[in-house]
């Protein structure tokens, strides 16, 4: 089992040598050598144009048992402080390491920070492993999923798991890419198969419109990005903190860089619809923009943001960012009111796992009391300005 | 300039068939449509090909059938279509999916960007473009909601993050996937789209794409769908459609009885 080098085809182009994600390979004395660094992820075979490359028979076989152990949590951070998904993966990794008898660590990569460590002081984590280099810089994909990728290559964890965030999602393809493994996106549950010991991985799919349930049985890590929401934080105990372990990894490579010319968070834009417990929601029938001003007073008196449906964005009442459902973003807060949405496939598909759904329609056949726990059919208009009056004597 | 765009033919209904035994989705008999976002990326690819005369290749994998969307993005403006189609590719998941298509790019040889859709609305996984930017170790700009510059060998771009936009620069080649911000998609002329119907596509089997084939179909895919269920329904909805007042008073109650509020 192991890299094949066929050194009379070699033309020691050193292509290899470039492309080989884990620095295993070496050109030394007029040869490639391979090192123990290798992972058999054929990388350099798919890069070699003189076919000198390949890997045994076999070698893919079912993972070693007992090389890869451990449950990662990837730390998304934010100028050093971890995204509240990052919680919540800890709360539903602590079941599933305990699960395997396994300890569970959270890794990231940039520069290792106190801050970092006292976020997760009283949590079940073991270590924190950060990947440094001062070249990673500001966060961009594909330095970061190199770093990540060297940080797996050396720990072996048997599984990764990520927020299903903008960034969780563009980064862990990458990583999967590197680490020739398999990622199941946008996860609403994860178990441990009592036999065989795999992520069982859950998701929607179609919409929403069915769940399946996927393993990833001869590769390793088993990843996994999750919806954020969906999972619950543990509860910190004791002041304990993690140990750091901090990883130097290599300088990125040119080729592979992207420059951030700018970071704005321009206020009117930031917009926490995948965080927030409560989202107000509007669509066509609001007949407006102007129809946004009661929606976000209520949401004022909720404490919530506001959604809007494709069709409300569509017609330009509100910017993009506040779009709901397939096109848009999707959404699983505590409560959902849907004001003037008839509640398309599409629409649906971005909200329907909230936990209590409310919809305001002049349509009482529209699909949205489909998927809706309580109905008003009546103009909103009328509606929300009595729902914000009864709230606001509700809360004195 | 040439620009290839990935994309993908989805089914356009919510009846959904599973194919029990392999538990992979059966999409022969469903009638399908491009995949939304995927216009976008279309749409995008066109107009760089009417500012810098770029050349546009539509590719996508699937069954015969996916020529259907091919036609579209033809119909769209796109220069010319390529199908890989095999029973070899079959059952691909997200890592295979990006290998292979991965692999027509590089075989291409002169490609300076790739565009995608930000995903695909049957799976919703949004891998498959960083997927095909790692496997070609090309810098990728997801979630892109407009192209700022394009030219000199680097592409810029705004792009929606958790946290707010950020604009970011990359040299060519280069992989972006589309939000619908980034346009609004043509409608299709009568004659653009009769012309697309006769227009010849161009089929590629597994023999044809230079790659490993222990990474095609579902040979190559690290991920297996073990069970396919529907998921519970939710109860009934109680409906309040008396006098707004009234109405209000109800849905306060109900949601104090479930400690919403």
């Amino acid at each position: 089992m192991g890299l094949l080098i066929e050194h009379e085809t070699c033309t020691l182009c050193g292509l290899c040598v470039e492309k080989c994600p884990y620095g295993a390979l070496q050109q030394v004395g007029g040869r490639i050598r391979v090192t123990e660094q290798c992972t058999l992820c054929g990388a350099c075979v798919e890069a070699c144009p003189a076919a000198a490359l390949s890997i045994e028979e076999g070698a893919a076989a079912a993972p070693e048992s007992g090389a890869w152990r451990g449950v990662w949590v990837y730390g998304e951070h934010d100028d050093g402080r971890f995204h509240p998904v990052v919680f919540e993966l800890i709360g539903k990794g602590a079941q599933l390491a305990r699960a395997l008898n396994c300890p569970l660590s959270v890794a990231t990569a940039g520069v290792a920070s106190g801050q970092m460590v006292s976020e997760l002081t009283g949590l079940p984590v073991q270590s924190l492993y950060v990947a440094e280099n001062k070249a990673l810089g500001p966060y961009r994909d594909a330095p970061h999923a190199r770093a990540l990728a060297t940080l797996v290559q050396r720990h072996r964890p048997e599984a990764l798991l990520a927020g299903a965030t903008a960034r969780g999602r563009s980064l862990m393809p990458r990583v999967a890419v590197l680490c020739r493994t398999g990622l199941t996106a946008d996860c609403t549950g994860l178990d441990i198969d009592a036999q065989t010991g795999n992520l069982l991985q859950t998701r929607p799919a179609f919409g929403g419109n069915i769940m399946a349930t996927i393993e990833t049985r001869r590769h390793r890590p088993q990843m996994a990005t999750v919806r954020p929401r969906v999972m619950t934080p543990p509860s910190r105990r004791g002041t304990a903190v993690p140990a750091l372990r901090r990883v130097p990894v290599p300088e990125p490579t040119s080729d592979h860089l992207v420059q951030v010319i700018s970071r704005a968070v321009r206020e009117e834009e930031r917009v926490h619809l995948t965080e927030a417990d409560v989202l107000i929601a509007g669509g066509r029938g609001l007949g407006g923009a102007a129809g946004f001003e009661l929606l976000r007073e209520l949401a004022e008196t909720l404490g919530g943001e506001i959604g809007a449906s494709r069709a409300a964005v569509d017609a330009g009442w509100i910017p993009y960012a506040h779009q709901v459902g397939q096109t848009g973003k999707t959404v699983q807060p505590d409560l959902y009111v849907a004001v003037g949405i008839s509640g398309a496939l599409q629409h649906r598909a971005g909200m329907q796992s909230s936990g209590t759904i409310v919809a305001v329609n002049t349509d009482p056949n529209a699909p949205i009391f489909q998927v809706a726990d309580y109905g008003v059919v009546g103009d909103y208009r009328a509606v929300l300005p009595q729902l914000i009056r009864r709230l606001r004597q509700e809360e004195r | 300039m040439r620009i290839v765009v990935c994309i993908k033919h989805v089914p356009d209904t919510a009846e959904v068939r599973i194919d029990q035994e392999r538990g992979t989705l059966i999409r022969e008999g469903v009638p399908g449509i491009l995949n939304p976002l995927d216009a976008h990326a279309v749409e995008a690819a066109v107009r760089l090909k009417d500012e810098l005369s770029a050349r546009t290749t539509a590719l996508t994998m699937g069954p015969p059938q996916a020529e259907e969307a091919l036609r579209e993005a033809l119909a769209h403006g796109c220069d010319e279509g390529v199908l890989l189609t095999d029973p070899a590719f079959a059952g691909a998941d997200t890592l295979s999916t990006s290998y292979t298509l991965a692999c027509a790019i590089r075989q291409m040889g002169d490609v300076d960007l790739v565009l995608c859709g930000k995903q695909a609305i049957d799976g919703d996984t949004a891998q498959v473009g960083p997927g095909i930017a790692a496997h070609l170790g090309w810098p990728q700009l997801t979630y892109a909601r407009r192209i700022t510059s394009l030219g000199g060998g680097t592409i810029e771009v705004e792009r929606m993050t958790d946290y707010g936009n950020e604009t970011i620069r990359a040299k060519l080649p280069a992989v972006v996937t589309a939000l619908k911000d980034l346009n609004v998609p043509r409608l299709p002329s009568l004659v653009s789209r009769m012309s697309a119907r006769r227009a010849e596509i161009q089929r590629r089997g597994a023999g044809d794409v230079e790659g490993e084939r222990s990474m095609f179909g579902l040979d190559g895919s690290p991920t297996h769908v073990v069970r396919v269920f529907t998921p519970p329904p939710r109860g009934e909805c109680a409906i309040f459609d008396g006098e707004p007042e009234q109405a209000a008073a109800d849905l306060v109650r109900a949601l104090k009885e479930r400690r919403i509020i």
